[in-house]
């Protein structure tokens, strides 16, 4: 029943002169939390912006839920765009509008739910990912920055997507709301059944969080697969990274 | 304790004793005194660190350098040195001296090269603005196919925001550009008795050519810049990218709108700038060539036609798609940082109003090579 959900094969990527990737090749399954790391640089947010379709790649193929990126139509894109949801680094918050009307946003242009059914949705999807109902109505300006890691997940969540992605979704918090965010992000997974895609520096998260991760190291996938098996991989990254984990 | 370079030698070994603060501040005064010595016979050099004191990295890069030119010279360099956290500097900056490469030096370019470079860029920029009119128009088609999939709601905000709040300013200076034409011209007309003849002049120069002008001039200053401003903003905070990965074509929910909006709006504004010209010109014309109020009307019904308030008018919606296209555009071109916000929104003041004036000359030629 290993039903991939994204199917990347042999993507090229480079800017100008610069070669990001050369040749990546990797897979993610319905229901894995999957893991992008790497050494600052290496091109794991690159490859996250080319699978959301913010960027476009020089060579290679990707596939998101079966679409071909390369040969997608418009319409199949947009329908598409419906059944992720995306978590940018800084939150990515629409600033000229409350925490509640980012997250209803997309409800009430891809639906046509009544105006209480959606407050209803909002207020359950605000909660979900533990920020308080009356936070519902403060401007991003207003919140913290965990605050806002928080609500952009409550509105990357708000069409209930298959497909999440998040890019380094606990950098920057505190510990323990980085621990909450773990415990949150595997409940969304039992809850939904949700398939997450993330990028993450802190080591907790990723043994905490991930089933599977695609090391991205000098522009080669280094390695892919559970995080049992990583000790065996000879790279200067992984031994640095996991090392003392190791020992 | 103040810097202090003992430099003794025997036979071909020379040493060097460094004495007191060895750091980031003493370092020139040392290397003044080294770059003296006489290197001829030497074979050999002691550096003696025992009592230096402060030492740092820059310190230990002095002494690495040194190491390294006396090496090539063929010179042994020994360093004594029993200080546990200097010897730990030296390690450090030995360990990564030889992964050290030097910073490459951004290239001085020649005259040609750079006249080269930036007709070039001129060109791109000339290409993407084509591209941005071509995904305009062909997202203009697809989604003003359906009139459901007009915006109404975002239209009217920014029709408030950019006519109704404006209406206060264009009036304004239309009144005081009517005041001073008028009242400049009255002084001429006097001379020759030719007073009433100020009602042709005023109503043909306004409806047409002032009025438009004047309105596209204050709206490109004041919504064409917010326009790139505000698009530029959304772009760094990731806000587009954002609405893109949600569906939302930017084109859509952010550029339409503001474009239709301000091609409703400005002849609505050109309108009023129209009243508040002539109003201008009336109120000097009474003052100081006492033409009453009803002699002006009068005149005004009989020369002034319809066609040359028209003109002035359709000129409008042209007008408003240049100021408006331009803002958007270059608040699309913002690149990730805050400087090239306002690089952009200089630029998209300039370039409007540029185009209006361009465009302006265009319609001239037109309506005279038409009879209108
Ligand atoms: N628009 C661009 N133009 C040129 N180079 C770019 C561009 N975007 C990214 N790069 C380059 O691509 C490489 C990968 O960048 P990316 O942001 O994907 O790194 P990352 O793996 O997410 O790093 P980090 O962990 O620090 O976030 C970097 O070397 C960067 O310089
Ligand atoms: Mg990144």
């Amino acid at each position: 029943m290993m039903n991939p959900f994204i199917e990347v094969d042999g993507v090229k990527t480079i800017f100008g002169e610069r070669v990001v990737h050369d040749g990546l090749n990797l897979t993610i399954n319905e229901g894995e939390i999957y893991g992008l790391l790497g050494p600052s640089g290496c091109g794991k947010t690159t490859l996250l912006r080319e699978m959301v379709m913010l960027q476009e790649f020089s060579g290679g193929i990707i596939k998101v839920l079966g679409h071909d990126l390369n040969t997608i139509k418009h319409n199949e894109a947009q329908k598409l765009r419906q059944e992720w949801g995306v978590l940018f680094q800084a939150g990515a918050l629409f600033s000229s509008l409350t925490l509640a009307q980012n997250i209803e946003l997309p409800l009430k242009e891809y639906t046509n739910l009544s105006k209480k059914m959606i407050d209803e949705i909002v207020a359950f999807k605000i909660n979900l990912v533990g920020l308080k109902s009356s936070d519902a109505i403060l401007y991003p300006s207003q919140i913290s920055g965990g605050m806002k890691k928080k609500a952009g997940l409550a509105r990357a969540l708000a069409m209930d997507p298959k497909l999440v992605f998040l890019d380094e979704p606990t950098s920057g918090l505190d510990p323990i709301s980085a621990r909450d965010f773990d415990d949150l992000i595997l409940n969304l997974r039992e809850l939904l059944g949700l398939t997450i895609i993330m990028v993450s520096h802190d080591l907790q998260s990723i043994y905490d969080t991930l089933d599977r991760v695609a090391i991205i190291d000098e522009k080669k996938i280094a390695y892919e697969g559970t995080l049992d098996n990583i000790s065996s991989v000879k790279s200067k990254f992984i031994q640095t990274f996991f090392g003392d984990k190791f020992e | 304790m103040e810097p202090l370079l003992n430099i003794s030698s025997f036979d071909d070994k020379l040493s060097f004793e460094f004495r007191g603060e060895f750091n980031l501040y003493t370092i020139s005064s040392y290397e003044k005194q080294v770059l003296n010595v006489d290197f001829k016979f030497v074979k050999k050099v002691e550096v003696n660190l025992y009592k230096s004191k402060l030492f740092d990295t820059a310190a230990a890069l002095f002494i690495e350098d040194l190491k390294k030119k006396m090496t090539s010279k063929g010179i042994k360099v020994d360093i004594l040195c029993s200080n546990k956290d200097t010897l730990g500097t030296l390690k450090l900056v030995q360990n990564q001296n030889p992964h050290l490469l030097p910073i490459p030096k951004i290239e001085k370019q020649s005259f040609v090269y750079s006249v080269g470079k930036s007709a070039y860029s001129n060109y791109l920029g000339f290409i993407s603005f084509m591209a941005f009119m071509g995904k305009l128009f062909a997202t203009k088609m697809i989604y003003l196919k359906k009139l459901k999939n007009i915006r109404y709601k975002e239209i009217a905000f920014e029709i408030n925001e950019s006519a109704v709040r404006a209406l206060g300013i264009v009036a304004l200076t239309s009144f005081l550009i009517g005041l001073v034409v008028a009242y400049q011209s009255a002084f001429q007309l006097k001379i020759y008795g030719a007073n009433i003849f100020i009602v042709d002049m005023l109503g043909i120069s306004i409806f047409r050519e002032l009025a438009p002008l004047i309105t596209a001039i204050v709206i490109a200053g004041r919504s064409g810049s917010a326009f790139a401003a505000q698009i530029g903003a959304m772009k760094i905070t990731q806000e587009l990218d954002a609405m893109k990965t949600m569906g939302f074509d930017p084109y859509v929910f952010l550029v339409l709108p503001r474009i239709i909006a301000l091609m409703i709006a400005m002849p609505i504004l050109i309108f009023v700038s129209d009243m508040m010209g002539i109003i201008g010109g009336m109120v000097v014309s009474n003052i100081s060539l006492h033409i009453s109020v009803n002699m002006f009307l009068d005149r005004f019904g009989e020369v002034v036609a319809a066609k040359h308030f028209f003109v002035g008018i359709v000129k409008g919606p042209f007008f408003a798609f240049l100021i408006a296209s331009i803002g958007i555009y270059r608040g699309m071109m913002v690149k990730d940082d805050t400087q090239s916000i306002g690089f952009n929104t200089t630029k998209s003041v300039v370039e409007s109003i540029f185009a209006v004036i361009v465009c302006d000359a265009v319609f001239s030629i037109a309506f005279t090579n038409l009879g209108i």
